[in-house]
């Protein structure tokens, strides 16, 4: 019978019982309560199949089997999830270094350090700078996935152009645009063929080297932003811009009218994406300045802080002031534009 | 996200609606039509993607090909930005390529804008693979890459058959386990993850990484969760009158049937692993397990000043990732909208 042999192939060895040796097309009872065949939307064809699935669905190896698959997943996800989360969280009212085997709880004193030490909380301030230009990119990526909407020669091609930085390794980033900023490199070498003659230090002090990084960032982050605006324009179908066309709808009123709500669900996403992301900045800066003139970020420093100066305390209690408000933002967002994304059971 | 659903099932319901077995009401609607729109604006790129969508010319839908044009007006200033944008993408990236291939009195002599005088001149390519222990860290990366990727599909695709297939008590919380994980951003647990994987005695080993890989990726759950709503369930039934059991079930029909959603999760998993530098950092100090991301790194210690060959090893990490976005284009878009959206 199929039960039997497929509680035998399990690797956990399941419970083997005895109504699992039932049939499964025996005792059909179409008024089950349980939702039959899974769930699983718009599988036609299954009309056979979810009458008679009832009783194997409770079947106690039915029960079980699911769980045979899901077992190494769980495992997973809450040994790389959930306990580092909930060990973050003890850690953090601790002021444990990381290696040694005591630590002594030191209550709220890490989030209160966090928030009155200034070169702790100055690290916020740099995220503007990412943020701002996030604001930038997703502006830009609109206007051109809206451009490229539209049958332009060569369409294809500017969207790869476009799309590629993203694609591109971080630190081999970091370097092109080391020589892009550096003295008399690619940016220099530019303004002077242009004719503004500029021996600035782009990365020299604080606000021209974190207006520089944030442009990084822009250049590498735009692409992904512009394919997501873009997939959400196509959506579109083409009948409704042509309909409009015949109505006299001009373009603004097509963008203001059709374009827009097609992709108001991805600006949101983009949003929150831009508001975390620019939270979590580290790769670029890290690998570009090291995190020096004040160029470090939220997560440069807290690398640095549990890897550095092992201040495992400290860092944890800056992981979780940052955790929580990215949870807070995303919150925010689902109450601002509640989406029809948790179709998921 | 429904917005996006579209062009993401003109990828993924494809070849499901070709095979003689499946039933051909199972496909989803929106996918269908979908296909007419896509196929009409890419075709242009259509070269390599065209294999792997035997369905395409057999979609019955009338394609509504955008003819929509832009005003005369508008169109050289809308030319200009696009020309403008290409420059600021493509002039840093051949400025370090022009950069590669020149000698050392040429960086340092020269200005940045100013072409090799030996255009074959390899030498900082030699340097840049040698000395830059590029070898080691292709190797690492492709180790790395081989079990990640190979974890999260059969990680993400067991995840979504229980969780489809299957109605059992605790598969709500199961599943806000799930949702819950992707609102949790990885960089910001490090600090406690180290100490788990140090526990497990992994750090400084390359089983640190693909266990992180595999760990953190629940994107991948969402796209084999979609992809598995599209298989008509009559295909388990039948098989389970023949005597299949669950784990069969999996193994011969369900897993198979998932290739378009295995191949955007491959490519999904593999650029953003091959890419990565926050993880191998962290996790691979001793310089013989360097990834490419590190290696890269590394080397720019000791040449800091030598921008050729820094340029050099630049330009052999980008490489390999240029050439898979000309051959799988479409797959990539694709790949990267329905994760981001996710």
């Amino acid at each position: 019978m199929t039960e039997t042999t497929h509680s035998a192939s399990g690797r956990a060895g399941g419970s083997r019982s005895p109504g699992a040796e039932k049939p499964r097309w025996a005792g059909m009872s179409p008024g089950g309560g349980r939702r039959g065949a899974g769930g699983s939307g718009g599988s036609g064809g299954a009309d056979s199949g979810a009458g008679s699935g009832r009783s194997w669905h409770r079947s106690p190896v039915r029960q079980l089997t699911p769980w045979l698959f899901l077992a190494i997943p769980l495992a997973r996800l809450v040994t790389f999830t959930y306990v580092p989360v909930a060990s973050m969280v003890s850690y953090s009212f601790t002021d444990w270094d990381g290696v040694s085997p005591t630590r002594d709880a030191t209550g709220v004193d890490n989030y209160v350090q966090i928030f009155t030490r200034p070169e702790l909380f100055r690290v916020f301030f740099v995220s503007g700078y990412y943020l701002a230009a996030s604001a930038v990119q997703i502006a830009v990526a609109l206007y051109f996935a809206a451009v490229l909407s539209f049958n332009l020669r060569f369409r294809n091609f500017f969207k790869g152009i476009l799309f590629f930085p993203y694609l591109i390794n971080g630190v081999a980033i970091g370097f092109v645009f080391l020589y892009f900023f550096q003295d008399g490199g690619t940016l220099d070498s530019v303004l002077s063929w242009a004719g503004f003659g500029s021996d600035h230090a782009w990365l020299g002090d604080p606000t021209s080297a974190n207006v520089s990084l944030a442009g990084v960032s822009m250049w590498r982050f735009t692409g992904l932003n512009f394919v997501l605006f873009l997939g959400a324009i196509q959506s579109v179908p083409a009948e409704l811009y042509e309909a409009a066309e015949l109505d006299g709808a001009g373009k603004w009123q097509q963008f203001r009218h059709l374009i827009a709500p097609s992709i108001k669900p991805v600006i949101s996403l983009s949003v929150i994406l831009a508001v975390s992301g620019s939270l979590s900045v580290f790769e670029i800066p890290y690998i570009m300045t090291g995190g020096a003139t004040g160029t470090s970020t939220f997560v440069i420093q807290t690398v640095k802080l549990a890897f550095q100066f092992n201040k495992t305390g400290l860092a944890s209690a800056a992981a979780v002031v940052l955790l929580a408000i990215i949870l807070l933002i995303t919150w925010i967002q689902r109450r601002l534009v509640p989406d029809d994304k948790v179709d998921l059971v | 996200m429904t917005t996006d659903r579209r062009t993401a099932d003109a990828t993924t319901t494809g070849p499901t609606t070709t095979r003689p077995g499946a039933a051909s009401p199972g496909a989803p609607g929106p996918g269908t039509a979908g296909r007419g729109t896509t196929e009409g604006t890419d075709r242009a790129t259509g070269r390599a993607a065209g294999a792997p969508h035997p369905a395409r010319s057999a979609a019955a839908v009338p394609a509504p090909v955008r003819r929509r044009r832009v005003p005369a007006t508008g169109t050289a200033l809308t030319y200009l930005s696009l020309v403008l944008a290409t420059l600021v993408v493509l002039l840093p990236l051949a400025v370090v390529f022009l950069t590669s291939l020149k000698t050392s009195q040429e960086v340092s002599g020269g200005s940045a804008l100013s072409l090799p005088g030996n255009w074959l001149n390899l030498s900082n390519y030699v340097t840049a693979f040698t000395r830059g222990k590029m070898l080691v860290a292709f190797g690492n990366t492709a180790f790395i890459l081989f079990f990640a990727i190979g974890g999260t599909v059969l990680i993400g695709s067991m995840t979504a058959y229980a969780v489809d297939r299957f109605d059992f008590r605790g598969k709500r919380l199961v599943m806000v386990l799930f949702l819950v994980a992707t609102l949790v951003p990885g960089v910001t647990t490090q600090v406690a993850t180290f100490q788990v994987i140090n526990g497990f005695g992994l750090v400084d080993t390359r089983w640190a990484p693909i266990l992180l890989y595999m760990g953190t990726d629940i994107v991948s759950v969402y796209i084999f969760l979609q992809f598995i709503r599209s298989i008509p369930t009559s295909l388990d039934e039948a098989a389970r009158l023949d005597g299949a059991n669950a784990f069969t079930i999996y193994r011969k029909i369900i897993f198979p049937l998932l290739k378009p959603a295995i191949a955007t999760v491959v490519i999904i998993k593999g650029i953003t692993t091959y890419n990565d530098f926050y993880i191998p950092f962290l996790y691979l100090h001793s310089e013989e397990l360097g990834t490419i991301s590190t290696a890269l790194f590394r080397f720019k210690g000791p040449f800091g000043a030598h921008w050729e060959a820094i340029s050099a090893g630049a330009i052999l990490v980008i490489v390999p990732t240029l050439i898979i976005f000309l051959l799988l284009q479409r797959w990539i878009y694709n790949g990267f909208a329905q994760g981001a959206t996710k």
